[in-house]
């Protein structure tokens, strides 16, 4: 059985961003492979079996494979195609079924819970759709058995036990497990990796149409807090102050 | 403009964003009808009037009584292509999100998901929606029938419920057909206020465990000890919380630290929350940290280190231990709140 795992690369968590001529810009902050992407590796690479890593992208994708690679996926792939860049969730499920469904005998696809740039969250549903698979999101434990697996998911109101056939797709939250660092062996091998990019030609589909328009991208209003820092006295006072404080705001 | 209005339940209990929902399409203006699927759920219709919808559509089978998203996706998509709503709302939970993913996929739309200001652009919704992290704010629109469009928790208004209100209700057919997989139980999670839907959070970090003038039990490792230190910082916060009728949260780092559960983290990767008071104690303030609370609307930090980046956020901040200060604070609240 195959395995795959989608991920993409995103502007490192800390990296500050700001809104230039309606477009996000990082500055020289590194792109990173997604965070979320690091725990749907870790949770592929549980399962019995070859795990193929997939992303779609330029130059850049190649950061988030090679760190697929080095935590240890067995190959990466990419799929790259000029007619790929402006692309919607949906768009993007429908590339990455195409991909899953030409690299064929796939069982299982882990996808991250969201990427920390857009922050849909959107594409591991999406992609399960047009499959026709199940989609198991926000899996804390994974447990197949034969051609079933039982998965305990985390939901607003606490955890949910669903079991399904495969192939179904995966998505993680953070009580799977922390994610493997790449290991020196891992790092040397992904640095020599030849990483296949595959164009939308040889995946047989044309580029998806996109429904979902970005108009802009702002920076936030600047929020006007001036802290009133609160001292003087005993512990007891301080808080008869803030108590004072907070009463005043009649917000409770 | 028809606008349909997804009520997300849990067991037939309605998150209140789906209110908020409603509120939010009646003040796009046009026809809003609620949609509740389910089982046993006939009481969420009355809900829904109450809240303002004028027409609720109600489809009842036993197959939906658990939640899945295929099977949920595939009643929902049927009837939005029979009565061709021109949008759909759906508040952004976890059942909320996929959905409306799903569905977007079935009927060739797209989603605008997790926004939290709509206005209306010809017949088009203009939605704002935070990207990394809320680090920016996007502005987007769907380009095919129906829009649909995900509302984030807390960012519109929840009516007020007018008691005996009522409208036209309408019984549909459902038809679901996904067999491929089902749930098998449910662990509710403990008690208490949960996070997403707080309108106020105390919050604690890695400072909780930094009380020298604790000495744990005899026997316990290092870090034992520390995670017991922690627990009496996080019981302190507790108390404090319930004095509040607040949900409790957390930093990254004392989730990792394992002094309390990830459900409680606030951040880029746990939970993103916009109470109208959220109180941090022992918490440095990192960007991830931020990234979940900073449209908090009064935000307190209580850090021993009068550099915290949290001040440069905070609309009243002390310098101080948060064991002093957290229950002299639950005391002064204690005699305001009776
Ligand atoms: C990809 C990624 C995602 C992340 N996601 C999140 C996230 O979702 N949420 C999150 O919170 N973090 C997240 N982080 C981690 C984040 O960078 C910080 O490490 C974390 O928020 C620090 O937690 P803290 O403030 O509790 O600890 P620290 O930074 O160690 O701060 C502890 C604070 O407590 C104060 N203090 C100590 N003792 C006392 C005392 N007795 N009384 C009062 N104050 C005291 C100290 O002065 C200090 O300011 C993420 C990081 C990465 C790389």
């Amino acid at each position: 059985m195959k395995i795959v795992v989608c991920i993409k690369e995103v502007p490192d968590s800390a990296a500050t961003l700001v809104a230039e001529d309606g477009q996000a810009s990082w500055g020289d902050a590194p792109l990173v492979i997604n965070p979320w992407d690091e725990y749907a590796v870790e949770a592929a690479l549980n399962q019995e079996g070859d795990v193929i890593a997939l992303s779609i992208g330029g130059e850049d994708s190649k950061i988030a494979l090679k760190h697929a690679l080095a935590m240890g996926c067995k190959e990466a792939i990419q799929v790259s195609d000029d007619a790929l860049s402006n692309m919607d969730t949906q768009a993007t499920a429908k590339v990455l079924s195409a991909a899953i469904q030409k690299i064929g005998d796939v069982d299982m696809a882990f996808f991250g819970r969201q990427a920390i740039d857009g922050d849909a969250g959107l594409t591991p549903a999406q992609t399960a759709r047009v499959l026709g698979w199940s989609a198991l999101t926000l899996a804390v434990s994974i447990a197949v058995d034969g051609d079933t697996v039982k998965v305990e998911r985390s939901i607003e109101e606490g955890r949910e036990t669903v079991s399904a056939k495969l192939p179904a797709v995966f998505s993680l939250v953070k009580d799977y497990g922390e994610p493997r660092y790449p290991s020196f062996m891992g790092i040397r091998k992904a640095s020599r990796a030849k990483i296949p990019a595959w164009d939308l030609a040889e995946l047989g589909i044309e580029a998806p149409a996109t429904t979902v328009e970005v108009v802009g991208i702002e920076n936030p209003p600047k929020r006007d807090v001036r802290v009133e820092m609160i001292d003087g006295g005993s512990p007891a006072e301080i808080a008869e102050k803030l108590a004072e404080r907070i009463m005043a705001e009649k917000i409770l | 403009m028809k606008i349909w209005v997804y009520i997300d339940h849990f067991k037939a209990d309605a998150v209140s964003a789906s209110w908020e929902a409603i509120g939010a399409a009646k003040a796009l203006g046009g026809d809003v009808a609620a949609v509740v699927l389910g089982f046993g759920v006939e009481n969420l219709a009355n809900s829904a009037f109450e809240y303002g919808a004028d027409e609720v559509l109600l489809g009842q089978d036993a197959a939906l009584e658990d939640f899945r998203v295929e099977n949920y996706a595939t009643a929902l998509s049927a009837l939005a292509s029979d009565a061709t709503p021109d949008l759909l709302l759906f508040p952004t939970t976890s059942r909320g999100r996929e959905l409306a993913g799903m569905v977007a996929m079935d009927l060739e739309s797209g989603v605008l998901v997790d926004v939290v200001a709509m206005e209306m652009d010809g017949d088009k919704v203009l939605a704002t929606r935070p990207i990394y992290a809320g680090k920016l704010l996007q502005k987007t629109v769907c380009n095919a029938t129906p829009q649909i469009v995900t509302l984030r928790g807390r960012a519109f208004e929840k009516p007020e419920a007018e008691s005996g209100r009522s409208g036209t209700l309408t019984q549909v057919q459902v038809t679901s057909g996904d067999e491929k997989s089902t749930v098998e139980g449910y662990a509710e999670a403990g008690g208490g206020v949960s996070l997403t839907d707080a309108s106020v959070i105390v919050s604690g970090g890695r400072g909780t465990s930094n009380n020298p003038n604790l000495t744990a039990p005899d026997g316990m490792s290092e870090d034992e000890a520390e995670i017991w230190r922690a627990q009496q910082g996080f019981a302190l916060i507790a108390e404090l919380a319930e004095t509040l009728g607040a949900a409790v949260g957390a930093s990254r780092a004392a989730v990792d630290a394992n002094y309390i559960p990830y459900a409680n983290q606030v951040g880029q990767t746990g939970k993103v929350v916009s109470p109208d008071l959220y109180i941090a104690n022992g918490i440095s303030g990192a960007i991830q940290h931020l990234a979940g609370m900073r449209n908090s609307k009064v935000i307190v930090a209580i850090n021993k280190d009068a550099d915290a980046p949290i001040f440069k956020f905070a609309r009243y901040g002390v310098v101080g231990d948060l064991h002093e200060i957290v229950p002299a604070l639950n005391e002064a609240m204690k005699a305001r709140l009776g």
